[in-house]
């Protein structure tokens, strides 16, 4: 493995970016209506190569994985705060790389569909910009970090940006989405807080005897915890995770921050920045609690479920674009924490694909609907109409996204949505039966909205609305392209994640379930 | 029996899913580049998955009886753990038996649309939705496991989703495509429990996996398969309790309706069913319920299609009625799977000759689909009326034709299985023969004969053409001419089968030999000729004589008359939306309303009532307009002297 520093240099990259782009002249400098444009351009440009830069990286490191590795590759550490045993300490395993792959993807993709979002905006378009590399930066830091003071950090701060991106540049009801986004993270991040203290005094004190407390990650994974502390401890991180991510009954905020989003903002918020949650419920909750893990696993797969069905019911009913889609995602990520607390291989392997795939299908949704929207100048499903009949390639790219978000089969989110199915069933059957319940509640509400923005008559104001432009294909395309090429072979991702997720479950000491009468000479469990 | 590696010309069958499914790529990215000659290629993939089908089938031939199953491994599709599911295709008769029909009757049907669809500016586009359909359709019936099956079953939804609301500006048809897949994805969530449920008990989803060793497994276990296999099959092939959008799917073209609606996607569900044999035959409770479902629709389809005033809607019962058959057949076990088959393909010749043949008529009346709005056409369009009339004669069973042969031969399976049950089901499939031949004679002497009822309907026509886009008022009165060739010959073809596929198939149960090896032999196959297939006969040629009666002998009113009770009921498809709607979507309604209102009020307004007693004021959380940095840093500052304050405790 070559030393050199993958982690750190990806998660800098766009920080570079950030500064280069508040070097480009801001909104007071001298000049005419012309000089400022050219200005925006720049800034709009340099955001886009900052953040193609950071894909090759990503693309490079992802090439130099060795899933067969040891768990954490690419690690460095040094020492950052010794008086309390705090380190810069970065590493990734498959998950956290296909994370990082996620984020590295999008972001490009969101600075090309979000060219013209700030325009109008109070504030300037660099600032926007800024705050968008600013936050893969912290993102990437959040997925790459293994030191868990290092990971808070990076927790709370990437907060910040998001905070601003929809309190400033949103529309609507945009400072009250803001201020209860940050209110709900901060109280998350609050009691996570208590809990990595916690963890720091208990790592202390294992063992029985007194020596110098850590927040390393592989440190942390071998301290044996009293199942009292861990599930005290447990729940200080779940809160946090389940807030962020959002699990039912903390999803309130997701509905309402997505729809004072810019389309591009509701995209990283819900596509890369929600994802921490459940990256975390896998890294944190499952891997350093184990035994309250499986305390809680009843009370979690109850209220997976419930965010399952209940997030499909109310999107159903939903008169407003962004915020429907909003609620599907509540019911996606009730998937994803089904899958991770099912405790199985498939189960496991099905959420972290599933987080992968919910980022580009839920991303391509939430951009294509940004298109209409601003063509059309309305959130309001009622206001659309026939728009297949006069934007055909904009009504069949939304429908592969729709498709998507529905799981069909032959595209992504299929696979995983099935895995996670698969692997639930093979040890609590009611949940998985529960869940797949979902899948017809997911037909009803996304061909439902399809129905009612693409068919019937030309709706008011959508007769003379334009095609998709080539920058705006250049966007959505290349998630198009990923939902299908990972829909037919997803190998290559599932082979970077297993590894991952097998360690996770040997750690935690469990194994699969035996099929009753297997039908093959195979081993049936994970090795 | 063992499966071997596929060799030979059967080493490349994955070209069979390759052809179609380049003609939909290129037709649906092509745009409008591909106008001119989309139609064309639409018309070629088809046609080559034929040929290529062709040879697998024969060289499948070549090898002995127990020799022909092939695999086909392509590549591996999901490995996780002990879940490993690769993209396969299994080549034995049933499969092939399928892709032919699929291809060489899909084929036909391809061809017709070059003519009915050729002033529709949005042809290419309806091309490339039909190889899709194929692809995905060849697909289901090739996979060597159930989740690659799954695959193509949930295809074949989209390309009738995406079918039938072609003409996705009419209302209706949307609303259409979208039932319809609402209503088949009830029957998928049933299909992938069901594979859930064999991973969880056999460790693989492979066909061959699952068979071996479905004897170890309980009969609890078994039952629940089957009845999870059921539910999918019901809701792809319009079964009840799902049948409601069938009727509603013929919004879309009309060759759609005879591609989809008849030959093939309603039929995967049989096929489904007899492709899991083995699982069915070791569970009685299973069959139980497919012979109740098949006779139960068998009646229910039959009913309403005697009531249909609209001809497409008619037919759409009648295929509902002969899928029941099919079902029945297939719950028989043994004994009725290659019956369901031989039905099966005997079905696909004649309904999608009679599908065409309805939209020929339609073709030349100005898209009028209402049989009191037609009469006399036989003399005006005598080559649809003569293919017409073979189908005719080979769905309600008149000796020699395909029905006969393949129709009689269930009812005689379904009495000689004996005690009560037997007698219900054949009974059933008895009244069944008589209701096709009533609402089959009452198409085709409203359509075909009697008064020329358009001639004095000009202003009423007018209403029903009206998306023809020439609707000058006043509208004149329709025209009937026969169709141009490209729409004649793909019927003329199917009518030779209708007419001769049941006695090829049936003579010396050639059929149901060549498909012994998947289906077993049954103990005993069924005669031709028994007494009850006789009084099939007889009872068809009564209702015959009925419906030549109500509606030969005497003038069809232009306007349906009021009716009794069961005819209003079966207007109205035998209450199936009305129920529901009352059971399930106006509940359904209330229920997304209450969870919304309790969204807002309930959970956020907890949220939002909580944040303002611990901020002490709700006012300021909705207008901060300032306060905002100045709250993220005062938390800021707690949580950094929370952590200093502990950090320190600790050291100390």
């Amino acid at each position: 493995m070559s030393s050199f520093p993958w982690l750190t240099v990806t998660g800098a990259i766009p920080l570079v970016g950030a500064v280069a782009i508040c070097l480009v002249p801001g909104k007071s400098a001298p000049g005419g209506e012309a000089d400022r444009q050219a200005r925006d351009s720049v800034v709009k440009w340099l955001a886009l190569g900052f953040s193609l830069v950071t894909l090759a990286i990503t693309i490079a490191m992802a090439v130099q994985f060795k899933p067969s590795g040891p768990d954490f590759q690419f690690t460095q550490t040094y020492q950052w705060i010794p008086a309390f045993g705090v380190h810069y300490a970065v590493g990734v395993d498959g998950i956290a790389l296909v994370l990082i792959g996620l984020t590295a993807v999008l972001m490009p993709v969101v600075v090309l569909a979000s060219w013209n979002d700030a325009d109008g905006a109070r504030r300037s378009v660099k600032t926007y910009f800024a705050l968008m590399l600013v936050l893969e930066t912290m993102v990437i830091g959040v997925f790459a970090a293994t030191d868990v003071f290092l990971f808070y950090v990076f927790f709370e701060a990437m907060l910040i940006p998001m905070y601003f991106m929809i309190g400033s540049y949103g529309v609507g009801q945009r400072q009250y989405a803001a201020v209860k986004f940050l209110l709900y993270s901060l109280l998350g991040g609050l009691l996570m807080l208590v809990a990595v203290i916690g963890l720091y005094v208990y790592s202390a004190r294992s063992g029985g005897t007194v020596h110098a407390g850590t927040f390393l990650f592989t440190n942390l994974e071998h301290v044996h915890l009293s199942v009292t502390v861990q599930k005290w401890l447990f729940l200080g991180f779940f809160i946090a995770f389940a807030i962020k991510a959002p699990l039912w009954p903390f999803h309130t905020w997701l509905p309402d921050a997505a729809t004072a989003a810019q389309p591009g903002t509701a995209v990283l918020l819900v596509g890369v920045l929600d994802k921490v949650g459940t990256f975390g419920m896998i890294r944190y909750c499952l891997e350093l609690f184990p035994a309250a893990a499986k305390y809680f696993t009843p009370l979690v797969l109850a209220l997976a479920v419930v965010g399952i069905l209940y997030g499909a019911i109310v999107a159903i009913g939903q008169r407003d674009l962004k915020r429907l889609i909003a609620y599907t995602s509540v019911s996606h990520f009730g998937f994803i924490a089904l899958g991770i607390f099912a405790m199985t291989t498939e189960g496991g392997s099905g959420s972290v694909l599933y987080m992968v795939n919910h980022g580009f299908a839920t991303g391509a949704l939430f951009l294509i609907a940004g298109f209409m929207i601003a063509r059309r100048k309305s959130q309001r499903i009622a206001d659309y109409g026939g728009v297949q009949k006069v934007a055909p390639v904009l009504a069949g790219l939304f429908l592969i996204a729709s498709l998507a978000g529905l799981s069909l089969p032959g595209l992504s989110t299929f696979v995983s949505e099935f895995l996670v199915l698969v692997g639930t069933f093979t040890r609590y059957k009611l949940p998985a039966v529960a869940a797949t319940a979902g899948i017809i509640l997911a037909a009803i509400y996304l061909l439902w909205m399809y129905q009612r923005t693409m068919n019937g008559p030309v709706g008011e104001g959508v007769a003379d609305m334009p095609d998709l432009k080539a920058r705006e294909l250049w966007a959505v395309v290349p998630l198009i392209a990923l939902i299908i090429g990972l829909g037919v072979y997803p190998k290559p991702v599932l082979d970077i994640i297993n590894p991952a997720v097998q360690h996770t479950l040997t750690q935690i000491h469990v194994t699969d379930p035996v099929p009753q009468h297997p039908a093959v000479a195979q081993k049936g469990a994970a090795p | 029996m063992t499966t071997v590696a596929a060799t030979g010309v059967q080493h490349a069958a994955w070209l069979m899913l390759a052809f179609p499914l380049f003609g939909a790529v290129v037709l649906l990215l092509g745009g409008r580049r591909t106008d001119r000659w989309g139609h064309l290629l639409g018309v070629a993939a088809p046609l080559a998955a034929f040929g290529y089908g062709l040879a697998c089938f024969f060289a499948l031939l070549s090898y002995p009886a127990a020799g022909r199953s092939r695999d086909l491994h392509l590549f591996s599709w999901i490995p996780v753990g002990g879940f490993r599911v690769s993209i396969g295709m299994l080549m034995d008769p049933l499969s092939l038996s399928f892709v032919l029909l699929i291809t060489g009757v899909g084929s036909l049907i391809h061809i017709y649309s070059v003519g009915y669809m050729a002033h529709d500016t949005d042809r290419r586009r309806f091309f490339g939705y039909l190889n899709l359909f194929i692809a995905a359709m060849l697909l289901l019936v090739l996979s060597d496991n159930y989740l690659g099956l799954y695959v193509g079953w949930e295809g074949v939804g989209l390309a009738s989703y995406l079918l039938i609301g072609f003409w996705q500006f009419k209302p209706t048809a949307a609303v259409a495509a979208k039932k319809a897949f609402i209503a088949n994805r009830v029957g998928d969530a049933g299909l992938s429990l069901a594979i859930m449920l064999m991973f969880a008990t056999f460790g693989t989803v492979n066909f061959s996996g699952v068979f071996a060793r479905a004897h170890e497994a309980g009969p609890g276990v078994m039952a629940a398969l089957g009845l999870l296999l059921l539910l999918g099959a019901c809701g792809k092939s319009a079964q009840l309790p799902l049948q409601s959008w069938l009727l509603d799917a013929m919004e879309g073209p009309t060759p759609v309706s005879a591609l989809i609606h008849a030959a093939t996607m309603v039929t995967a569900g049989v096929y489904l069913i007899v492709r899991s044999n083995v699982i069915f035959d070791l569970s009685s409770t299973a069959r139980l319920g497919v012979q109740v479902v098949g006779a139960v629709t068998l009646l229910f389809g039959g009913i309403i299609a005697c009531a249909k005033d609209d001809i497409k809607k008619s037919l759409a019962g009648s295929t509902m009625s002969q899928i029941g058959y099919m079902f029945l057949a297939a719950g028989l076990g043994p004994a009725g799977y290659g019956l369901a088959i031989g039905l099966l393909l005997a079905h696909g010749f004649f309904k999608a000759n009679l599908f065409l043949g309805a939209g020929s008529v339609m073709h030349g009346m100005d898209d009028e689909v209402n049989m009191r709005r037609y009469g006399g056409l036989a003399r005006l369009m005598p080559v649809t009326a003569a293919t017409f009339g073979l189908a005719y004669l080979a769905i309600i069973g008149i000796p020699g034709f395909s029905g006969f042969f393949t129709k009689d031969p269930i009812i005689e399976a379904a009495f000689s299985k004996g005690g009560v049950s037997g007698a219900l089901l054949g009974t059933a499939a008895l009244i069944g023969a008589g209701l096709t031949a009533f609402y089959m004679t009452r198409m085709v002497l409203m359509t075909f004969f009697g008064k020329r009822r358009w001639e004095d309907q000009a202003a009423a026509a007018a209403a029903g053409a009206g998306q023809e886009g020439e609707a000058e008022a006043p509208h004149q009165q329709p025209h009937p001419h026969e169709s141009p060739q490209v729409m004649l010959w793909p019927m003329i073809l199917l009518a030779i089968g209708s007419v001769g596929a049941g006695a090829f198939l049936a003579t010396g149960d050639r059929l149901v030999n060549f498909l012994a090896p998947v289906t077993r032999t049954p103990a005993a196959p069924p005669g031709i000729v028994g007494p009850y297939g006789l009084g099939a006969l007889g009872l068809a040629l009564v209702a015959v004589a009925a419906a030549w009666w109500m509606y030969g002998r005497r003038e069809v009113p232009a306007v349906a008359p009021a009716g009794g009770v069961l005819v209003v009921a079966a207007r109205k498809d035998l209450y199936g939306d009305a129920f529901n709607e009352s059971v399930l979507m106006r509940p359904g309604q209330w229920l997304t309303r209450l969870s919304v209102y309790f969204d807002n009020r309930g959970v956020d307004g907890l949220v939002n009532t909580f944040a303002a007693t611990v901020g002490g004021a709700s006012g300021r959380l909705r207008k901060v307009q300032t306060g905002f940095v100045r709250s993220y840093a005062l938390a800021m500052f707690f949580g950094a002297a929370l952590l200093v304050g502990a950090l320190l405790l600790v050291r100390l």
